[in-house]
């Protein structure tokens, strides 16, 4: 074992039971209502407002893979007319419905809305779509404006500002719940907190060593950041991480006993071979110090947060700025660049994962960038973050080992080399 | 008529865009702003003096050798033609392309190509996808004036409201015959092939407007003077292929193997609005209200007012349809999606479909047309 597993590990196993206990507690009562969302630029501080419990169906299917269970409801899906080049999250969580697996062994409510926050990912319409004409369920997409300048305009704000308060009426009339300002308030002061906790936390990894690894360890903590964020669980939750972590930094401890190398991995994890996958980089005592993964529900290391005296208008920029999906490639690019330098890494790994084009098309463009551009050394390998299938696991092994052997060379030579 | 057909079908073909150079050659100050598939506004672009460019990748004509370095597996050929497009100096006539939020690769090539041609204007419209919000019409308005403003810059000059207007008029015009065009082909099929169909329209996306609208007047009148016998075949809808384009050759080989298209969504842009936009009042705001609530039922536009699957069997009866075959391009992801639910409402309502799949630099046809066959044979002696 590798990785640090303490309090941290124990109380996420706890909060992601107790949150399937209340998606089986709807399922079985009709109440509290459950709401299916994205994970990405998601607005979990509205929900939590009207006291309704989140359906994330990202967070099923990666469950499923890494449990090793997404490949048979993934052929369920295929059964039905989807193809082999669809999203395998979308395939997933589909044929996980149709068979009535859970993560959990729990059930899951049929949503009382499906509410496609539409935060840069095209698939996420089609798959909310999908869940809304196969559970017949009602859907309500959020148009999030795409990042195309450097920050939104007043008309992209005004325009999700409008839709959040059209949503608020949505869900009053479905639920039956009045709508509660100070609730909402009181949920972004929560997340407000918790961002600013999770921030600092991300920020520790820039101390050689770093006390974790911010991309595998990282998504231990994103399971509560996007569950409970605007919660008082999660701020608590957050306050003890960051304490625990802070004291693992005060010892000089990090993720292995020496650390070696320092990377940015971007692209999301091959869940189905994620013990295999993070092997390969435990063997050469390698950590990431950064990872655009962890970004995709909020980007907070670079100082946004939800603030509660503008709770509509801070939802929405964070829906429209701050959440890696809705921002434009370039941005992407410079993301990394500042990963790079202030985290001081060694190099960049990128995932390309089949699925997911989003992130994927055009990682060729960045590695071009990456390693002509910054002269930074980079590897670009190719599997899936939810389909067994396509983990060719000797192939990438052999790639990493060749990366890392020739990073080494380069640093003890003082040099810097390039690509693999 | 033959030789116009030809002539749309080679201007079609041809990637150094020696329609656009010309204009160019004839307008020294104009610019030519191309536009990724499905739908621009292309009203907007031609007010300001520009030529509009519907930009559909490569085809079959240049042989990728940079971009799939960029794009990496699992993309559309569309996506890595239109790339290597510019990475071996096509794009040189253009001054700008414009992007839509259509899917996800389409968003990154955007700023793939802004990366590597930073003298190109380029830039990304976010067109709605939630036309049941009210809101969506004022920011849709609000998007297009930033695309106006964008526009004057690049051009050194105002773009007058009535310019717009002017061109929404314009365009009305071309879509009307477009739209006549399509409702004679459904009901003289054989009249009408559907490769020349295509090639007419297609030529619209390289063309200034009203030299397009005069070639649709032109062939209006010699598909009414030819003389024709009906076919054996069975009426199918095309649908799926409304980005990357299929080859020519695939279009030829579903009439060849008996089929009557009676309707498609090849050149759904040119076609966008199924009635007029007003050509009174704001005309940006017509522009933005015709997209929200004129727009056809299309795989890259959410509307759950209307959804697409009960727009395609909608299309399937008043087009009077026995089958729907889907032309998907391999790794559109849309369209592999859409076909789920489209499929299930075809199979409800008892209507056979085949699925195919194609990319735009294929040239062996010949399991693509055993398929067919096997399909149209099925249907035919059933």
């Amino acid at each position: 074992m590798t990785e640090y597993r303490g309090w941290i590990h124990q109380r996420q196993k706890e909060l992601m039971q107790r949150w399937y206990a209340r998606l089986d507690e709807s399922a079985r009562t009709g109440w509290p209502p459950a709401i299916c969302l994205m994970i990405s630029g998601n607005c979990v501080e509205l929900l939590e407002a009207f006291g309704i419990v989140p359906i994330y169906p990202e967070v099923n299917a990666l469950q499923l893979a890494i449990r090793h269970q997404s490949l048979e409801p993934i052929l369920a899906a295929e059964e039905l007319g989807y193809a082999t080049d669809n999203c395998a999250y979308v395939k997933a969580d589909i044929g996980a419905y149709l068979m009535g697996l859970t993560p959990s062994g729990g059930r899951l409510p049929r949503p009382t809305l499906v509410l496609c926050n539409f935060v840069g990912c095209n698939t996420y319409i089609k798959w909310f779509e999908h869940v809304a004409a196969l559970l017949d369920a009602p859907l309500y997409v959020l148009d999030v404006p795409f990042l195309r300048g450097e920050e939104p305009s007043p008309a992209d704000i005004a325009y999700v500002v409008a839709q959040l308060k059209e949503l608020v009426q949505r869900i009053e009339a479905l639920t039956g719940v009045r709508f509660d300002l100070d609730r909402f308030r009181e949920a972004v002061r929560c997340s407000q907190r918790v961002e600013a906790l999770w921030s600092r936390i991300k920020h520790l990894a820039r101390r050689e060593p770093s006390p974790f690894d911010a991309y595998f360890d990282a998504i231990t903590l994103m399971g509560p950041l996007y569950v409970y964020r605007a919660t008082p669980e999660g701020v608590e939750f957050f306050e003890r991480a960051l304490a625990e972590l802070e004291a693992k930094a005060a010892r000089g401890e990090g993720v292995y006993e020496c650390e070696r190398f320092r990377v940015v991995v971007e692209g999301p994890p091959p869940y189905p071979y994620f013990r295999a996958f993070r092997d390969m980089f435990a063997r050469w005592r390698a950590t990431a110090v950064a990872s655009t993964y962890s970004t995709v529900g909020g980007i907070w290391e670079f100082g946004f947060r939800h603030d509660p005296d503008r709770p509509f208008e801070t939802v929405a920029l964070h829906m429209l700025a701050h959440n890696l999906t809705n921002r434009n490639y370039l941005q992407r690019y410079d993301q990394i660049r500042r990963y790079v330098e202030d985290w001081r890494a060694d190099g960049v790994i990128i995932h390309f994962v089949k699925s997911c084009r989003l992130f994927s098309a055009g990682q060729g463009d960045m590695r071009d960038y990456l390693t002509k551009v910054l002269g930074v050394p980079t590897l670009y390998i190719e599997s899936d973050l939810e389909d067994p299938r396509y983990f060719a696991e000797a192939q990438i092994r052999n790639r990493v080992d060749a990366f890392f052997e020739a990073l080494e060379r380069q640093k003890r030579a003082g040099r810097r080399m390039i690509a693999v | 008529m033959e030789e116009l057909i030809r002539r749309c079908e080679e201007i079609v073909r041809d990637v150094s865009f020696p329609t656009v150079r010309r204009w160019k050659a004839e307008h020294p100050q104009g610019k030519a702003i191309a536009y990724f598939p499905v739908y621009a506004p292309v009203e907007v672009i031609a007010a300001a003096g520009m030529l509009p460019v519907g930009l559909r990748g490569a085809g079959d004509r240049l042989e990728i050798q940079h971009a799939d370095a960029r794009f990496g597996s699992f993309i559309c050929s569309i996506v890595k033609t239109t790339l290597e497009l510019g990475l071996t100096g096509h794009l040189a006539p253009f001054d700008g392309v414009l992007f839509s939020s259509i899917c996800d690769s389409a968003r990154n090539l955007c700023f793939v190509l802004k990366r590597n041609f930073p003298e190109l204007y380029v830039d990304f419209l976010h067109l709605p996808h939630n036309p049941e919000s009210a809101s969506s019409r004022a920011f849709l308005r609000s998007e297009y004036a930033r695309l106006k403003a964008e526009l004057e810059r690049l051009a050194g000059r105002r773009i007058e409201e009535e310019r717009i207007r002017e061109m929404i008029a314009r365009y009305n015009e071309n879509r009307r015959l477009i739209r006549a065009l399509y409702e004679w082909r459904a009901e003289e099929p054989h009249r009408i092939r559907a490769w020349e169909l295509y090639v007419l329209v297609r030529a619209g996306d390289v063309l200034p407007v009203e030299e397009h609208t005069a070639l649709l007047r032109e062939a209006r009148e010699g598909f009414a003077r030819r003389q024709v016998k009906p076919r054996d075949s069975i009426r199918v809808i095309l649908e799926s292929a409304f980005c990357e384009q299929p080859p020519l050759g695939v279009i030829r080989l579903l009439e060849d193997a008996g089929c009557y298209i009676v309707d498609e969504d090849l050149t759904l842009g040119r076609r966008w609005f199924r009635e007029d936009v007003p050509v009174n009042g704001d005309p940006l705001q017509a522009l933005a209200e015709s997209y929200l609530d004129r727009s056809v039922a299309s795989s890259v536009r959410h509307d759950w007012r209307y959804p697409r699957f009960r727009a395609l069997l909608q299309k399937v009866r008043a087009r009077r349809a026995q089958a729907v075959i889907f032309l998907i391009a391999k790794f559109c992801e849309p369209a592999y999606f859409d076909y789920v639910l489209f499929k299930r409402e075809l199979e409800r309502a008892g209507i056979p479909h085949l699925l195919l799949e194609f990319e735009e630099k294929m040239y062996t046809f010949e399991r693509l047309q055993t398929e067919v066959e096997t399909f149209v044979e099925s249907l035919l002696f059933d």
